[in-house]
């Protein structure tokens, strides 16, 4: 069971900085769905919902979250659903319930990197980056692979460049964890960015898929024959280089068999765009 | 530690600890029919609104709802009972512990959703666990619910 020994909920992010190293077990709180299935021990909880973190907004260039934006907000924002095929306000729609989804943040998620993350996967095939507080902005892609500092997610940043995308999962039940998910984007001058996500760690980037696709697939008018031999080809080198782990949920092996179907919806889902 | 929370439109002070969550807080102020589940945020039975959204009363820290409204049950009597006549005329509970949370949540949704279908009824519910019934009564109900508001 987790304990809080004292709560903060600062009205400034330099409070909230402050107040979150000013001593070790000081702890940021997120969305706080997953607190309870824990055994924290939080010397002083730092909530962030009166820091303004709560927006969705565009510019010309890009569209910002705040970290602390529901997944709900995410679901149902228009100028999420307007940009790379919706695929970012789509991840996170199957989630657990509409309750669930009011609570979870944003910045607890991206935060917290979990390896069933629906949102973390087709951010990462789009030009995200995190601001934190301090350290500034950093790619998603760095971010993923840094430690748990002592850090504030401001937001998250991502670039509207045109990019068509697709998110493909597999699920027993809607409302379940992902047995496994995969999204795939295509740039505007014909690079492929493919992750795979839910395989047991977390999300990665699978670059020689990626590569592979960007070649073959760079040429126009393909016949439909070809690109179905491009597709199977590309899964096999998809299950060659990403890992896939066994859990309760799936073996390795369903796994492997999964990557490949959901990479092949992926891309005729792009093409088609 | 001090909170004040505005509870079905009252403004309550309540004494609690730093990680009480606002299920407990709820219930110990006499609001009842919040009911604890499953305690990780998946059945439901706890659902009731922040500022009139639906959350679990079980994942959100009571600290983080000082100065804002919490409505229950205990809170909506008029819309639950609305709800509640097709519930009983479909014969649609059986040991009526789930109950409250999916009311709560039908009646959110009804605010929120404009003629919504059958699949959208499902996916915004898909939060509200049921062991007894196999849904397909709530269902009716719901649509018949839903169908009476929109005549109206």
């Amino acid at each position: 069971m987790f304990t809080i020994r004292e709560y903060a909920m600062p009205e400034t992010l330099d409070e909230a900085y402050t107040i979150l190293k000013s001593r070790k077990g000081n702890q940021i709180l997120g969305g706080c769905a997953w607190l309870r299935l824990g055994k924290k021990r939080i010397n002083i909880a730092v909530d962030l919902t009166k820091c303004g973190l709560d927006y969705i907004r565009e510019d010309d260039e890009q569209i910002e979250i705040g970290a602390m934006t529901s997944y709900r907000s995410v679901e149902t924002c228009d100028i999420l659903k307007k940009y790379f095929n919706g695929v970012i306000a789509d991840s996170v729609s199957s989630i657990i319930g509409t309750q669930f989804r009011n609570t979870v943040t944003v910045g607890g998620s991206v935060y917290g990197r979990f390896g069933f993350s629906d949102f973390l996967t087709p951010l990462l095939t789009l030009d995200t980056s995190v601001v934190l507080y301090k350290r500034g902005s950093i790619s998603l892609e760095t971010f993923m692979t840094m430690p748990y500092e002592k850090e504030i997610i401001e937001k998250i940043v991502i670039k509207k460049d045109g990019r068509k995308s697709s998110y493909q999962m597999f699920r027993n039940s809607r409302g379940d964890f992902p047995i496994l998910n995969l999204a795939a984007s295509r740039t505007e001058a014909g690079q492929w960015i493919v992750t795979v996500g839910a395989r047991g760690p977390k999300a990665i980037r699978a670059e020689k898929t990626a590569a592979f696709l960007s070649d073959k697939l760079s040429q126009n008018a393909l016949k439909a024959e070809d690109v179905e031999a491009v597709i199977q080809e590309a899964g096999e080198i998809l299950v060659s280089e990403v890992t896939f782990t066994s859990n309760m949920r799936a073996s390795a092996e369903y796994r492997r068999i999964l990557g490949k179907v959901l990479l092949g919806k992926a891309v005729r889902e792009v093409m088609a765009c | 530690m001090l909170v004040h929370i505005f509870i079905n439109g009252e403004k309550r002070k309540v004494h609690c600890q730093p990680d009480a969550m606002l299920l407990e807080v709820l219930r110990d102020a006499g609001c009842k029919s919040v009911k604890c589940g499953c305690d990780t945020t998946n059945c439901g039975l706890c659902t009731v609104w922040l500022d009139g959204k639906p959350v679990l009363s079980c994942s959100v820290p009571a600290a983080r709802v000082n100065e804002r409204h919490v409505t229950t049950l205990e809170g909506i009597q008029d819309e639950a009972e609305a709800f509640g006549k097709y519930l009983v005329g479909e014969g649609a509970e059986q040991c009526g512990f789930c109950s409250p949370g999916l009311i709560m949540n039908v009646v959110a949704m009804k605010k929120e959703l404009d003629h919504p279908t059958d699949d959208e009824i499902r996916h915004y519910l898909e939060g509200n666990l049921c062991r007894c019934t196999g849904y397909m009564g709530q269902m009716r109900a719901i649509r018949q619910y839903v169908d009476e508001e929109v005549e109206a």
